[in-house]
């Protein structure tokens, strides 16, 4: 399970002052559920998630993940997590074996742990071909289900998405959401951000919108399109933001 | 602190390096292969440059040798030099190496010389040319032969011995052991050379394992697992030990090898070796003299005193580069620093330059000058724990920095 409790951060800048990058940011995501954080860019996703997966510390607020608090106890809250973002690459020099056994390693797991988890994963993302290769010669493809791997090698209950189609193709894009939704069948907790709205009426089971750092909205798709009267999903999003900016 | 996550990290840092060209060129080729470059390269073609001026026959004019035939005959005959008529622009044609020198004999020189009252032979030669060097050297060889058989002439035809004007010659013998003498003639290059393959060394790793990784966005994937940011940066941090440490080992061995094996060629070679800018005729004995052997419990000391100054290196081209969002932009703030490494490295180098208290305290200075001392069997071990645990505190305090830096979310996200 995630809970984010009034998370806020906020940065210094010389010139404007005190800059809130997320703002009272609230939210509740059960097992099973994929939580849809929707926004532009720069609306506060990634710091949110980043704070989630405890990268960054929040300014005030708190967070859970898997009851463990992402600040008085970040290491395990991120034993529980897998975290995939545009932003999280693979070491071009390593195989995709040596990177995901690396993971393992770094997860505490045993050589014989890694080394079952590993072939359970090739089959199911059929990496068998590549797996002794060097990540620097792969296609985007391969680099994804490499990447999908390595969040996966400990098996975490919690997984937070940061836009990982942002420039894939769309049939890697289409291996990303069959991923997510796989995850959700696993039962694993899923915290899902973008800002491509077909990828949110596919996967989401609640949506959050946010946007200048404050969580708008939030809701079924349902319960969205009722609340702004729009049915499609990017008018109900434009609608909220809309009514935001007029204040 | 977790061990095993440190290894980790380290093992996986350590395979990584391996793999990049930079790296292994910083760790490995570049300490292995500069010392023979050095002596056999460098050291060959001086030698064959010297060989080559000196094999000449230098090219030089007399002026007012018409009063002294007999002189310019002998000089000619010497075939020591090549005389060539006088001309009026004697000295550009010095200037444009077409002539290596020019004696002036004094008026009616041979007739004075004969009455033993000869004025001064003035030698024009191009101060800093080698070729005019040689010429001059030849020159004042002829002359002083020819000065001391007119001098032993003079004695005869008075009835005195020769040996009234020499009654005793001076001779100069070596008393310092081999390895002292090398200490002495390498102990100010060596301490440079390990200094900056210590700081090469660790240079392109650190800015690899930073703001490369920074840059290829691999940071943020490492930062996701459930190790302590302190054991990603000790992982992180040892493996840039390692490489400056490789760099400054193999450089050693490799300039240990190079010399025992330099030695062994040239002391059989009868040739002529060039080392640290000076030339020396080898025959074997002389050339065993000129290759250096070095005190090994010297070497044993430098090696342990550059430990804590690779640490030192390795920790602050860490925390620097940390600073970078991408590896050319770490190059641009890590470049500057091979400056401030040099500098004092060059002062310790300078001769006249001594250990002191103070000295014992100034960063990378200290270290070069003990390690001159070292290498030439002097050990002073007041100053050498001084500055053994100054370097340690300086690199204590870089490394606790280097950590600090790594758990600042406006140094690792930086925008």
């Amino acid at each position: 399970m995630i809970e984010a409790r009034f998370l806020t951060k906020s940065f210094r800048d010389k010139k404007r002052g005190e800059i809130f990058a997320a703002r009272d940011v609230s939210f509740r995501v059960e097992p099973g559920q994929i939580y849809g954080l929707l926004g532009a860019n720069g609306a506060g996703k990634t710091t949110t998630l980043r704070m989630l997966a405890t990268l960054l510390k929040p300014t005030t607020g708190a967070a859970t993940i898997a009851g463990h608090d992402v600040v008085t106890a970040s290491t395990q809250a991120r034993a529980q997590l897998g975290f995939l973002a545009a932003s999280t690459a693979l070491y071009g020099r390593l195989t995709a074996r040596e990177m995901i056994t690396y993971f393992g390693e770094l997860n505490g797991m045993t050589s014989a742990a890694i080394r079952a988890r590993i072939k359970v994963l090739a089959d199911e993302l059929d990496m068998h071909e590549f797996l002794d290769r060097r990540c620097d010669k792969f296609s985007t493809g391969m680099k994804q289900k490499t990447s999908i791997a390595r969040t996966l090698i400990h098996d975490p209950a919690v997984m937070i998405f940061d836009e990982p189609t942002l420039g894939l193709d769309v049939m890697t894009a289409r291996s990303i959401v069959k991923f997510v939704r796989d995850c959700k069948a696993r039962g694993k907790t899923v915290v899902y951000s973008t800002h491509v709205m077909s990828e949110v009426e596919k996967l989401c089971d609640v949506i959050g919108i946010i946007h200048g750092g404050r969580l708008l909205a939030e809701g079924t798709l349902a319960q969205l399109r009722e609340k702004t009267g729009e049915q499609d999903i990017e008018e109900a999003f434009i609608k909220i933001v809309g009514m935001e900016d007029a204040k | 602190m977790n061990w095993s996550n440190i290894i980790t990290v380290y093992a996986k840092e350590l395979k990584d390096s391996l793999r990049d060209r930079r790296t292994l060129m910083s760790m490995i080729i570049i300490p292995t292969f500069v010392m023979p470059a050095l002596i056999f390269g460098v050291g060959k073609i001086a030698t064959t440059v010297f060989s080559k001026a000196r094999s000449e026959i230098p090219t030089v004019m007399v002026l007012g040798g018409e009063t002294s035939p007999g002189v310019v005959a002998a000089l000619g005959d010497s075939k020591k030099v090549n005389i060539v008529p006088t001309a009026a622009d004697w000295k550009q044609q010095i200037s444009d190496k077409k002539i290596r020198a020019t004696v002036q004999l004094p008026v009616n020189f041979e007739r004075d010389l004969a009455a033993g009252a000869a004025e001064s032979v003035i030698i024009y030669n191009y101060d800093g040319e080698l070729k005019s060097g040689f010429a001059a050297n030849e020159l004042e060889k002829f002359f002083r032969t020819l000065r001391e058989r007119a001098v032993a002439t003079q004695l005869a035809r008075r009835g005195l011995p020769a040996t009234l004007i020499q009654p005793f010659e001076t001779k100069r013998e070596n008393v310092a052991p081999p390895e002292k003498v090398g200490g002495n003639l390498l102990g100010g290059i060596v301490p440079y050379l390990i200094i900056i393959l210590c700081f090469t060394g660790a240079m392109y790793p650190a800015m690899d394992l930073t703001a490369g990784e920074k840059e290829r966005g691999t940071m943020e994937t490492l930062l996701c697992s459930p190790v302590a940011r302190v054991d990603i940066v000790l992982g992180k941090f040892l493996m840039v030990l390692t490489s400056s440490l490789a760099a400054m080992v193999l450089a050693l061995t490799s300039m240990g090898v190079s010399f025992a094996v330099g030695g062994a060629i040239f002391s059989g070679g009868g040739a002529k070796v060039a080392v640290v800018g000076k030339v020396a005729d080898a025959t074997s004995a002389a050339a065993s003299s000129v290759m250096p052997s070095i005190d090994p419990a010297g070497v044993l000391g430098v090696l342990a005193m550059v430990l804590p100054v690779a640490v030192l290196f390795s920790a602050v081209i860490f925390t620097v580069a940390l600073f970078a969002k991408s590896y050319k932009e770490a190059q641009s703030y890590v470049a500057p620093l091979i400056f401030v490494v040099i500098m004092p490295a060059v002062v310790g180098m300078l001769p006249g330059i001594e250990l002191n208290a103070r000295l014992a305290l100034v960063p990378i200075l200290n270290l070069s000058l003990v390690c001159k001392e070292m290498l030439s069997g002097i050990w002073h071990w007041n100053y050498i724990a001084i500055i053994f645990g100054s370097t340690c505190v300086y690199a204590g305090v870089a490394l606790a920095l280097a950590v600090k830096m790594f758990d600042r979310e406006d140094v690792i996200f930086r925008a």
